[in-house]
């Protein structure tokens, strides 16, 4: 970048990023809201990368979840195929806005993480893989806070190794 | 092509209970291929239902979603004949889209 003295050509600058900012806040005012919201904008690039689960429910949601039984986690006691692994959550929790799922000791915790829009049963079902033994945790986001249930799943065949 | 998702959604009145299954082979880039050389990353990162104009499930996939994902989710509303449109995009930036008739 050059350093320029004269003050024309920063003037401009400005001008333009003034003109950039009315044109963010015209077209951004939705995606500013549901950023707001929570976990409720974009695909969650960072979340996917932390190793575990504590710190990929802080980059997806910037806090932490309590444990609750209104939060209802259905996984198997005993997977013998860790590639195939059915886990399904639901809550009686009102104003659900999203749930996510997380596996303790895979190599990214997190698995899935769903986004509930209004009108949308605070219900899923999915299938994921598991690298061995270890806790599934589902984290359902309620209101704007978290709530949270989890459970052990024995692996006898990886799902990650090959 | 055929489509690679597969979409079941069933109108009971009051709610829509969707059930896809998509065609991806999910890869996490921790596998090995035979040669022993690491198979790399290639997964659904995101997958969507829009019902009316409006998404009504979003999906944020990792790579510990298991190959050929199947996925299962209700919502208030929708009606017979309808449509439901689902679309999903993979880390690659390969993309799909489909629309079902709700059942």
């Amino acid at each position: 970048m050059t350093i320029t003295l004269d003050g024309f050509p920063a003037t401009r600058r400005l001008i333009l990023k003034g003109a950039g900012a009315v044109a963010l806040f015209g077209f951004g005012g939705f995606s500013l809201g549901s950023a707001l919201a929570g976990a409720n904008d974009k695909y969650p690039e960072d979340a996917f990368k932390q190793k575990s689960d504590a710190d990929a429910i802080k980059s997806l949601y910037g806090k932490t979840a309590e444990v609750s039984d209104k939060v209802k986690l259905d996984a198997p006691e005993i997977a013998e195929n860790g590639a195939v692994v059915p886990i399904s959550v639901s809550s009686t929790l009102a104003d659900v806005t999203s749930i996510s799922i997380l596996v303790s000791e895979n190599p990214n915790a997190l698995a899935a993480s769903y986004r509930i829009p209004a009108g949308t049963l605070p219900s899923v079902a999915n299938r994921l893989k598991m690298a061995k033994t270890t806790n599934v945790i589902a984290i359902v986001e309620a209101g704007g806070k978290l709530y949270s249930a989890s459970k052990e799943v024995k692996v006898t065949v990886g799902g990650c190794g090959g | 092509m055929a489509s690679t998702i597969r979409v079941r959604a069933t109108s009971s009145g009051e709610t829509t209970e969707v059930q896809a299954l998509i065609q991806h082979p999910m890869d996490s880039g921790y596998v090995k291929d035979a040669k022993g050389d690491l198979i790399p990353p290639h997964f659904i990162q995101e997958l969507t239902f829009e019902y009316d104009g409006k998404s009504v499930f979003v999906a944020d996939w990792g790579p510990a979603v298991s190959k050929d994902p199947y996925v299962k989710f209700s919502f208030k509303g929708g009606k017979k004949g309808d449509d439901l449109k689902i679309s999903w995009v993979d880390n690659k930036g390969a993309s799909d889209t489909t629309t079902a008739k709700i059942q």
